[in-house]
């Protein structure tokens, strides 16, 4: 058989799959998380220190933009958080075939984006 | 001669504290969220009645060093697959262990020194 060599990959037209947009997605969140600790830190610092920081940091935290980053902050929380519990279940062998991996990964992706809005809905 | 550069499993105990890490910061969050859901009201009295307990003090820097320590191995594991530079890749490890030592510092005057 003649092969063609060098074989050109369109990269753009290969998908990733499930499984692997999970993982860089928990990739992502981990990192936007390490990210924020500083803020989140800063945000636990004022709502302990006194009844004025407590209450300096709601005012703030009204804002509209800063509901819409802190949600951003919760899905990245809530994938890590779900894709996490499932690497765990592939530790444990509990996810042994492709249909397991891929609903698995469904789960995982439309469990945080499902307790996202319902956590958003009743702050907002 | 017999040299051995790195060890066979070398990986092995980070990869193990990573998991450990993961199972405390999960139970923490869903204690907390527990406790949040329980609180149909919560204002700056109950929130900090909360704290006062010297348990939930200890728990949470347990939980916040199990952040810096997972944060440190997830940060690593992702500067060496993307960044080959020997030189960047030491500065960033640096900073972020810094970062993170910090952190634990910060923990401790943000939870006792309230």
């Amino acid at each position: 058989m003649d092969k063609k060599r060098p074989k050109h990959l369109a990269l753009y037209l290969i998908k990733l799959p499930l499984p692997g947009m999970v993982s860089i997605l928990h990739r992502v969140s981990g990192l936007l998380l390490f990210l924020a600790l500083p803020p989140l830190l800063l945000m636990l610092q004022y709502s302990l220190r006194s009844i004025e920081t407590y209450t300096q940091l709601a005012g703030l935290l009204a804002h509209p933009l800063a509901k819409l980053t802190l949600l951003g902050l919760l899905w990245a929380f809530l994938h890590h958080f779900c894709a996490g519990l499932r690497y765990l279940a592939i530790d444990l062998h509990y996810v042994r075939d492709l249909a397991l991996a891929r609903g698995s990964s469904w789960m995982v992706i439309a469990a945080s984006l499902g307790l996202t809005m319902l956590i958003g809905v009743k702050l907002w | 001669m017999n040299r051995i550069v790195t060890g066979a499993h070398y990986g092995l105990r980070d990869w193990l504290i990573q998991r450990i890490t993961a199972v405390i910061l999960a139970a923490y969050s869903v204690a907390l969220a527990g406790y949040l859901l329980w609180q149909p009201y919560l204002d700056y009295d109950s929130w900090t009645g909360l704290f006062s307990s010297q348990a939930v003090r200890s728990f949470t820097l347990l939980f916040l060093l199990c952040v810096f320590y997972h944060a440190w191995i997830g940060v690593r594991d992702i500067v060496m697959d993307y960044v080959k530079p020997t030189g960047i890749r030491l500065v960033i490890h640096t900073l972020t262990i810094l970062a993170l030592l910090l952190y634990g510092i910060w923990s401790v005057e943000i939870l006792w020194g309230m």
